[in-house]
């Protein structure tokens, strides 16, 4: 089921087109990928959904209905460019947005207790925000977001500013989130963790959509006739007419083959064709990374554009 | 409404948390209650350092007597006795001064000398200047040998003291100070001035802050814009409201308690003159007649009084009127600029605009006290711009109903206007990082629709 979508939101500022018919498709209890260069339109599009700013045209919907302002109760939002009140005392702060995203002082305490000990970010209550270094300034905001126990949670780049230790426990708590019941977005520019998390993504470059769909369904759309053979012992296959060898490692008494095919071979003729080397363990599709595809998809679209203007 | 009400909570209690506001509050009532009494207790103390001064002519016998004792100075005349011999001892005979008078006196008027250790006072000089003139003045009358001549000098003293009565519209006529309503004035003025500047820049500041910090993103994913800007201005109002409560309570208490301690004070020593026949006739009300009599607690209690005489009844709601309007107009001006802006520094620019009438107010409310009824002052006064500052700096000197009403209804359009327009500009220009703004900027976000 289809929790948020918008339908061909366009939205202009004075000089430029930020938004062009962009329309996307969040299902319930996903992780859906918001990706695109600086100044793609991401942001325009997060402020959309958050009604800080409205569309000129197109239609934004939660549940199926049209976007109310009671809704910001059911979204949360960690923007990429976040701060918080500096002279501010962490408790009193986390208690404000809470109230501001319409829960009452004791039921913001009670849930503000729970997670500061999940986090254990207890001690840190009565410091002023001022005192906490970037990445435990990233964890009260972290809280703050998921307070409310939204529907909707929308992440900004929720991973920087944050050690590898603590980016792993937001990322298991945005996985939780997920199986508890919350539709993510997720905007970032590290495609390694889009590769982790997300189920979905749109790509959108200079206001357009350029690439949507399922990681999993674009990564194989996108594989371009590459395959990985691991085979027992240390082989060393040559290519043919079928087939030619990309890169051939030994490890730990296996070899890790990468093979390029040309278009439509059948595969089965090729694990024929590498079982007279040896014993196949294993045959699989080489999924490009979404780190290639990404760039791979933005620059052929600039270079399209240069050749239209 | 209810987010509104959490938005001025935090801006309100954040603020009067903080030291800097709690010193202001305080400080700030002994400050302005030391503008009614210190000049009062000036006055009235004057024989707090009495002064004995050695009189020395040389040769003659002029001006025995010439100089009257008063208030602050008894004058003991030396016969026979050089100035070279008592002045370098003078001090350790007990005076504070030798009085020198050269027997040129009467043609050459700088040929008296006051030598002390001490700068003499202010009035101890006027006092003998005064008296030496008259006496001078005197002889040189005598030596047209008129006849009769005192007897004519005592018929023609005249002593002249003008009274400004003020006389309005009905008829009814109304004693004025108008140093005490030029002090209040002046005051008033400025203090609007001050509180405007303040705690708009308060707003613009926090403004500043918010987008600084990027703190703004985040409240606006749950809040207008509009209501957070509304909530920052009331809250800051508040604020400013308690101070001037505060301020007021304060102040009063503080005049309150003078007052009653200097009374006390005198009465106590009368008491001890008087307690004698008081324990006798054991008649308190008698007492009290006899204690209000000291003349020294009367030119006190009368120069507060004056000074305190005004129509409080009017004067303080216009003010609190005037705080409120004006505050809210140029705090929205200020939210607009701090939207605007990256940084402190950059607010520059800006400023300027909302400077200019804020100061060019204040140059007229300072004009005001010497003229009133000036024209320039009735139209500053109607300008919404720097009517706050020269409106209530015209208030002690009685300002026709008219004009205050005419002068509130601009006031308020403005205030709408300038919040409407506040608003928009504010809206964009919280979100917008990085870009420097310019005027022609801003004018386009007057015009987004959302």
């Amino acid at each position: 089921m289809v929790l948020f979508e918008t339908k061909e939101v366009t939205k202009k500022y004075a000089t430029q087109l930020a938004l062009d018919r962009v329309s996307i498709s969040v299902p319930e209890q996903s992780i859906f990928g918001l990706l695109g260069p600086n100044g793609a339109g991401k942001t325009t599009l997060i402020r959309i959904i958050n009604q800080i700013t409205g569309p000129d045209s197109g239609e934004v919907l939660l549940n199926g209905r049209k976007l109310k302002s009671e809704d910001v109760y059911h979204i949360g939002y960690l923007p990429e460019e976040r701060g918080l009140y500096k002279k501010m005392k962490v408790g009193d702060q986390a208690l404000y947005l809470a109230q501001l995203k319409g829960l009452t002082k004791a039921e913001a305490m009670r849930r503000l207790k729970y997670w500061f000990k999940k986090l254990e970010i207890v001690d840190w209550w009565d410091k002023k925000v001022e005192e906490l270094s970037k990445g435990m300034q990233q964890k009260v905001q972290f809280v703050t977001t998921v307070l409310h126990e939204p529907k909707l949670l929308i992440f900004d780049e929720p991973f920087t500013g944050f050690d590898p230790l603590n980016a792993n426990t937001i990322k298991n708590e945005i996985l939780f989130l997920r199986e508890k019941g919350a539709t993510i977005i997720f905007s970032t520019h590290n495609m390694s963790s889009v590769e982790e998390l997300c189920d979905n993504i749109t790509l959108i470059d200079h206001g357009h959509t350029i690439l949507d769909g399922s990681l999993e369904k674009i990564r194989h759309d996108w594989a371009a006739n590459e395959y990985l053979v691991t085979m027992a012992g240390e082989v060393k296959p040559e290519g043919n007419n079928h087939f030619s060898v990309l890169s051939t490692e030994f490890e730990g008494g296996k070899s890790n083959i990468r093979l390029k095919t040309d278009s439509g071979d059948d595969t089965n003729e090729i694990i024929r064709m590498m079982a007279g080397y040896g014993k196949v363990i294993s045959f699989n599709p080489a999924l490009p990374s979404m780190n290639e595809i990404f760039i791979r998809v933005v620059e052929s679209q600039n270079s399209n554009q240069a050749s239209n203007n | 409404m209810n987010k509104i009400s959490v938005i001025i909570k935090r801006e309100y209690t954040t603020r009067v948390k903080k030291k800097s506001f709690i010193i202001m509050t305080l400080l700030t009532p002994v400050l302005m209650a030391s503008m009614f009494i210190i000049p009062a207790l000036v006055m009235s103390n004057k024989d707090r350092d009495f002064k004995k001064i050695a009189v020395v002519e040389d040769g003659t016998d002029l001006f025995r007597g010439a100089i009257p004792n008063f208030a602050e100075a008894e004058f003991v005349y030396l016969k026979d006795v050089k100035i070279n011999d008592i002045k370098n001892t003078f001090e350790s005979a007990g005076y504070y001064g030798v009085l020198y008078i050269s027997s040129e006196v009467i043609e050459t008027p700088n040929a008296v000398q006051l030598i002390s250790r001490k700068q003499p006072p202010m009035s101890l000089l006027e006092h003998i200047n005064s008296s030496l003139e008259k006496e001078v003045e005197k002889q040189k009358m005598l030596a047209y040998n008129i006849k009769d001549l005192d007897q004519i000098l005592k018929s023609i003293h005249t002593n002249v003291s003008v009274q400004t009565i003020k006389i309005d519209e009905t008829g009814k006529t109304k004693q004025t100070s108008t140093g005490a309503s030029m002090v209040l004035a002046y005051f008033s003025g400025f203090l609007m001035y001050m509180l405007v500047f303040m705690f708009g820049a308060q707003v613009m500041r926090g403004v500043i802050e918010e987008k600084t910090s990027r703190v703004v993103e985040v409240i606006v994913s749950s809040v207008k814009p509009f209501q957070l800007m509304v909530g920052k201005i009331v809250g800051i109002a508040l604020v400013g409201l308690t101070q001037f409560a505060v301020w007021v309570m304060l102040t009063g208490a503080i005049v309150t308690v003078a007052k009653v301690n200097f009374s006390t004070k005198n009465t106590a020593t009368h008491i001890e003159t008087t307690s004698q026949s008081l324990i006798q006739s054991n008649n308190v009300a008698q007492a009290g007649q006899t204690v209000q009599a000291t003349p020294q607690e009367n030119e006190f209690m009368k120069g507060l009084d004056k000074a305190l005489d005004q129509n409080w009844a009017l004067i303080i709601p216009v003010f609190i009127f005037y705080f409120l309007t004006g505050y809210l107009l140029y705090a929205s001006l200020f939210a607009a600029v701090g939207s605007a802006v990256d940084s402190e520094t950059d607010t520059q620019q800006f400023m300027l605009p909302i400077t200019i009438p804020i100061i060019l107010g204040l140059v007229v409310a300072m004009g005001t006290m010497e003229n009133p009824e000036s024209s320039i002052s009735f139209w500053f006064s109607l300008i919404p711009l720097t009517s706050p500052i020269v409106m209530v700096a015209r208030m002690p000197f009685d300002v026709p109903g008219w004009q205050i009403a005419l002068s509130m209804l601009l006031m308020l359009a403005t205030v709408w206007g300038a919040i409407w327009m506040a608003a928009r500009i504010y809206r964009t220009g919280i979100l917008m990082y990085g870009k420097k703004s310019s005027y022609g900027e801003i004018w386009k976000w007057l015009k987004y629709k959302e």
